[in-house]
């Protein structure tokens, strides 16, 4: 048995006899020596990790001005910061979108530019009061002029996370990244062999207190994630550091198309080797470190897995998915989690970092729950038409101008004989068939990538889907491809028109 | 050389590349084709001695012809080597060495524009695209 204290292992670092590896460098020396032996000769383990952490922001506190004012709302480079504290404290979060540039700016880039000394334009109102008479302010201010700048990020570094891929037939925009239809690609994120907590999955060394490198700089463990998962191995981390002393080669600015901004967070924590049990936990290999490929194209909270792979097979390039050799790619970079690893493992070796103890251990055993909604959930079966009229396809165009004149209804399913979906006319279509003066059948003129709706499917994601199709309305389909029903956009405004 | 055949609604019926091809005897070596009920893009390869030929038959149809003369620019100082853009690629223009560092291949890449879209970090642009 091997038993060592923090007390001993600084005193190492102190006296420079210390023996740091890196997570990666652990796996052969476990493998050499067994657990015993490497927690006799090994005294820290080094971590890293350097992904997209959309859960990121920064605690400012921007001075008082003169006269004061207690800032209702603030907007930094025109993106919002959460005020509602105290009069000139603000917390810019990273997904926090610009008002003017949309998705090309957001909180996350606010705060890699004030890292890299640039000055941003300060706006913030207020009601005013005697105390703080102020109503407007406005200025600009560089990290320098902040009195703190405090970077907390609520849920970093997850234990493991889900790998993504999609088997619709669009590509689809996500914070996976863009996923091509048909399982064009499988994207993941995470350092697998070098990630912190996967080399501490019980929480023996990293917890509330830790003492870890953020964003280049010292910075601690707050304690347990939101959303810490720990009982599905599935624990987060809430960590904090002073964003006045980080590199902006660990925080950098994303963008994901279709998604929004994130930050992505450099993080490495030291695992002291306290005995063999902490050894042989660090000896965790890619091989070892399992996750499960998620279909993001199904828009819910429960998507559907198709698989359990390994971090080895996802770094190898390609997977299998149905028979199919897909390809993988990383969202977080491998490269840069391992120089946060090995610039940790020097500033140990150099002296300038001790290793801590936690003071309060990682909650183990929770669950994250999903949400409670008390509001009932509204499917496309409360709000179709049912009566919904279709048409032959091979129909004549004047017939279908007829209907449409006749019944109000301004989209026509075209059906075949069994009464399966063919295809759409519109009012529009027919509109633009007499101008050209195409008489001839529905058939001709119909739009054959017809989008559909089901019955069970939840009107919120039927809603988005007429919106980004920019349609109006959908037809309703079972099991077997039949047309059973039409939702349009009226539809939908009126069930929301009801609630508010 | 690479060039992007824009095809208009007015025209998205009517086969002005089988057409083109007819008239100039030059071959195309279409790469990338997407079509929907308003608009047409193809992308397709012409030899460089043939273009001003090929370019005149195509535009007099009504289509528009640029030149994608300038490949995926990588700029290595945004990149994180993440890798995102690795599995998105259709030609594998991206691909990691032995230390994780990012390799481009820029003579293999058909100017799709997929990848510029995936970059987390806006380290990718495409001159011509869009
Ligand atoms: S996706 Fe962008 S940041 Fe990531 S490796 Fe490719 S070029 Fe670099
Ligand atoms: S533009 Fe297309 S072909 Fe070129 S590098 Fe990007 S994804 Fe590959």
């Amino acid at each position: 048995m091997v038993k060592k204290t923090i007390h001993e292992i600084n005193a190492k670092i102190r006296d420079g006899s210390v023996n740091v590896v890196t997570a990666e460098e652990m796996v052969n020396i476990v493998g050499e020596l067994g657990p015993e032996g490497a927690a006799r000769e090994v005294d820290v383990v080094t971590t890293g990790t350097f992904g997209a952490m959309c859960s990121s922001g920064v605690w400012f506190n921007l001075g008082h001005s003169e006269p004061p004012i207690k800032m209702q709302k603030v907007w930094m480079n025109d993106v919002e910061a959460y005020t509602g504290v105290a009069a000139v404290d603000a917390y810019m979060g990273a997904t926090q979108l610009s008002e003017s540039m949309g998705m090309d700016y957001g909180g996350a880039h606010v705060i890699e530019d004030l890292l890299r000394g640039k000055s941003v334009d300060v706006h913030a109102i207020s009601h005013g009061t005697d105390c703080y008479p102020r109503k407007v302010l406005d200025t600009s201010l560089t990290l320098e002029d902040m009195n703190q700048a405090i970077m907390i990020n609520p849920r970093n570094a997850y234990q493991k996370y889900n790998a993504a891929t999609n088997s619709s037939k669009q590509t689809i925009h996500t914070y996976m990244g863009s996923l091509l239809p048909r399982f064009g690609n499988v994207t993941y994120s995470g350092a697998g062999v070098l990630s912190p907590l996967s080399n501490d999955p019980e929480y023996l060394t990293i917890g509330t207190g830790t003492r870890i490198f953020l964003g280049g700089a010292q910075g601690y463990v707050v304690g347990q994630g939101t959303q810490h998962a720990s009982a599905g191995r599935f624990g987060t981390l809430m960590v904090q550091g002073d964003l006045k002393k980080m590199d902006p080669e660990y925080i950098r600015a994303a963008n994901f198309t279709g998604y929004g901004t994130s930050l992505y967070v450099g993080m490495g924590i030291p695992i002291p080797v306290l005995d063999e049990r902490v050894a042989q936990a660090t000896a965790v290999k890619d091989a070892d470190i399992t996750t499960n490929i998620l279909d993001y194209s199904i828009p819910s909270r429960d998507r559907p897995a198709l698989r359990k792979v390994t971090y080895e097979e996802l770094r190898s390039g390609h997977v299998e998915i149905e028979g199919r050799d897909v390809a993988t790619s990383s969202l977080s970079s491998f490269k840069r989690a391992r120089i946060i690893a090995s610039e940790l493992k020097d500033w140990i070796s150099r002296g300038d970092f001790f290793v801590s103890m936690p003071v309060e251990r990682l909650p183990e055993n929770t669950l994250s729950h999903p949400m409670k909604e008390t509001e009932g959930v509204s499917f496309v079966s409360d709000i179709m038409s049912a009566t919904v009229v279709t048409i032959d396809k091979d129909a004549s165009v004047y017939k279908a101008a007829k209907i449409i004149m006749e019944t109000a209804f301004n989209h026509l399913p075209v059906v075949n004989k069994d009464n399966t979906l063919a295809g759409i006319v519109t009012a529009w279509d027919i509109s633009k068939a007499v101008s050209l003066d195409k008489f001839d059948l529905v058939e001709d003129i119909m739009t054959r990538k017809v989008i559909t709706a089901q019955a069970d499917e939840q009107v919120a994601v039927v809603a988005r889907r007429l919106d980004q199709h920019g349609v109006s309305a959908l037809p309703v389909i079972n099991s077997m491809n039949q047309v059973v029903a039409i939702i349009t956009s009226d539809d939908i405004s009126k069930l929301f028109a009801r609630r508010h | 050389m690479k060039i992007k055949i824009n095809i208009s609604s007015e025209t998205v019926g009517r086969p002005i590349i089988a057409e083109s091809i007819l008239e100039t005897g030059v071959l195309l070596n279409v790469s990338q084709a997407h079509f929907d009920r308003s608009h047409g893009e193809v992308v397709a390869d012409v030899l460089e001695e043939h273009y001003d030929e090929m370019y005149q038959a195509l535009t007099s149809r009504g289509a528009r012809v640029t030149k994608l003369d300038a490949p995926i620019e990588w700029n290595e100082d945004e990149c994180v080597e993440c890798s995102a853009c690795m599995s998105v690629c259709p030609t594998r223009v991206f691909s990691l060495d032995e230390d994780y560092s990012l390799k481009v291949d820029q003579a293999k890449c058909i100017q799709c524009g997929t990848c510029v879209e995936m970059c987390p970090h806006r380290a990718l642009t495409l001159l011509n695209n869009k």
